[in-house]
């Protein structure tokens, strides 16, 4: 279970979580939405302790992330999978030693990695693709082969940071359908930032709305479609009106 | 640069995940490198058998002109030219390439697939230039000597056995390991300052633009400041 207490969060004088409190519970797939900037990946970074709260706490199994020892956050992360937003692949490796680098510092048997490669790749619908470098695969590719790393690791958690941003409908489409595979097949619990509704609805078990660094709303897909909350409802229906305003006062853009 | 020599020092326990990592980087930042230190060596030992001979003529004995290109290859220019080249091909390679993982966030990356950036990234680079540079140093002096030597018998009126001479007129052992233990020196602020600079690179190419800068300039700087510390330690 994943639970964030109070977390604040300060980047200089722009305050971008104020209060951010939140429960994930194990099994389920948690939508976290928001506009651009508004914070949402910074609460992922949060998880897996590359950013420590100024006040507040995430608490993940127990434990509190930016209390642990070095070798006890180092466990807590084997257990995490972190899809990037940009894929965050190494680019001087291969893909099959992307795949293979987490497997590694586990000591897993050589056949055992080359097994776990191939079937995580086969999981993304990218057999075949193992001797190819990040840079000779399309965006949506790469984000296939993130999620692979992601998968390979056998994590309890996975961490997706804005999955489908920047691709075309359909490739989202393919990666909506992967998270959910993932979920199916691997019982893992997810967590999705990302601020495409399309993605939210057909992902997520529950979906909190993080507005002004704090959760506005959070429920299941049909509590938040119906939802009479202004704000949420503004965003879910990508109305226009006064959304600069809405999105400066998160921000904190001056135009 | 406290917390992070102090993170170096706890990186280097971590045996497992450097040692694989460091003899690629011997190689890179090693080998690699010894066409432009040998290249820089050979004009040197030329320049400076003409230049002494240009001195010395009618005043002192030409074969000084051996002892000449050895002390000052071997003391100075050896290991100062070779370092400032190797602060521009070295240092900014390494900002570059990690100033640029870091924006990309393949250095979150690493840490969420558990692994120490410091012992993957900094260690296995810091030990190959600390290790390496020496060697690079040791065969740009033998190169630039042989030049100036080459110069001497060819292009002024000095035999083989002059040069020789000269050369081991004021020759101490010290005048190597002197000019290698500098040149190790060298090596290791490259690479520190080129890992510190690339890894605190924040947002976008005009960071690891600045962060590339940055190394070379500050890495200059220092070996400067290191061979005067030098100089003023061992001699």
């Amino acid at each position: 279970m994943i639970i964030f207490r109070e977390v604040h969060k300060r980047f200089g004088a722009k305050h971008v979580l104020q209060g951010f409190s939140l429960d994930v519970r194990d099994g389920e797939t948690m939508v976290i939405l928001g506009y651009s900037g508004s914070g949402k990946s910074v609460a992922l970074k949060h998880i897996v302790g590359l950013l420590e709260p100024d006040e507040g706490e995430v608490e993940v199994d127990g434990g509190i992330v930016h209390q642990l020892e070095r070798e006890r956050l180092m466990a807590l992360r084997a257990q995490i999978g972190f899809v990037f937003q940009f894929a965050a692949l190494l680019d001087s490796m291969t893909v099959r030693d992307n795949l293979a680098l987490g497997l590694r510092k586990q000591r897993l048997p050589d056949d055992d990695i080359a097994e776990r490669v191939r079937e995580s790749l086969a999981l993304v619908d990218l057999g075949g693709t193992e001797e190819r470098y990040p840079a000779e695969l399309s965006g949506g590719m790469r984000k296939r082969v993130g999620l692979a790393r992601a998968i390979a690791l056998r994590p309890r958690y996975i961490l997706y940071d804005e999955p489908t941003t920047g691709l075309d409908p359909v490739t989202s489409a393919v990666i909506d359908q992967l998270i959910v595979r993932a979920k199916h097949k691997l019982g893992v619990t997810g967590i999705v930032v990302t601020h495409d509704m399309r993605t939210a609805y057909t992902v997520g078990d529950r979906i909190a709305m993080l507005y002004k660094g704090k959760v506005r709303q959070v429920g299941t897909v049909e509590e938040i479609q119906r939802t009479h909350d202004a704000a949420v409802r503004q965003f879910i229906e990508g109305r226009p009106e006064a959304g600069a305003d809405a999105e400066a006062s998160v921000t904190g853009a001056a135009w | 640069m406290g917390y992070f020599l102090s993170s170096v020092a706890r990186a280097l326990k971590d045996v497992g995940t450097w040692g694989g990592l460091t003899a690629s980087q011997m190689r890179r930042i090693g080998v690699e490198s010894v066409p432009i230190a040998l290249f820089i060596a050979v004009f040197t030992g030329i320049v400076l058998a003409l230049q002494a001979s240009y001195t010395f003529t009618g005043a002192v004995p030409l074969y000084f002109v051996g002892t000449l290109v050895g002390k000052t290859i071997m003391l100075e220019l050896g290991p100062v030219l070779t370092g400032l080249a190797l602060a521009g091909r070295v240092g900014a390679g390494i900002a570059a390439e990690l100033g640029t993982m870091r924006v990309t966030e393949q250095v979150d990356a690493l840490e969420t697939l558990t692994y120490d950036p410091i012992s993957y990234l900094v260690v296995p680079r810091v030990l190959a230039a600390t290790l390496m540079f020496p060697v690079v140093v040791a065969l740009a002096m033998a190169v630039g000597v042989a030049s100036g030597w080459l110069t001497a018998v060819n292009l002024l009126d000095l035999s083989t056995v002059e040069f020789v001479r000269g050369l081991k007129l004021f020759y101490r052992s010290k005048d190597v390991w002197f000019g290698l233990v500098k040149s190790a020196s060298f090596g290791l602020t490259i690479s520190l300052v080129g890992c510190v600079m690339g890894l605190s690179a924040d947002r976008g190419a005009e960071a690891v633009g600045r962060a590339t800068t940055g190394a070379v300039v500050l890495s200059a700087m220092l070996i400067l400041v290191l061979d005067a510390f030098w100089a003023v330690m061992l001699l």
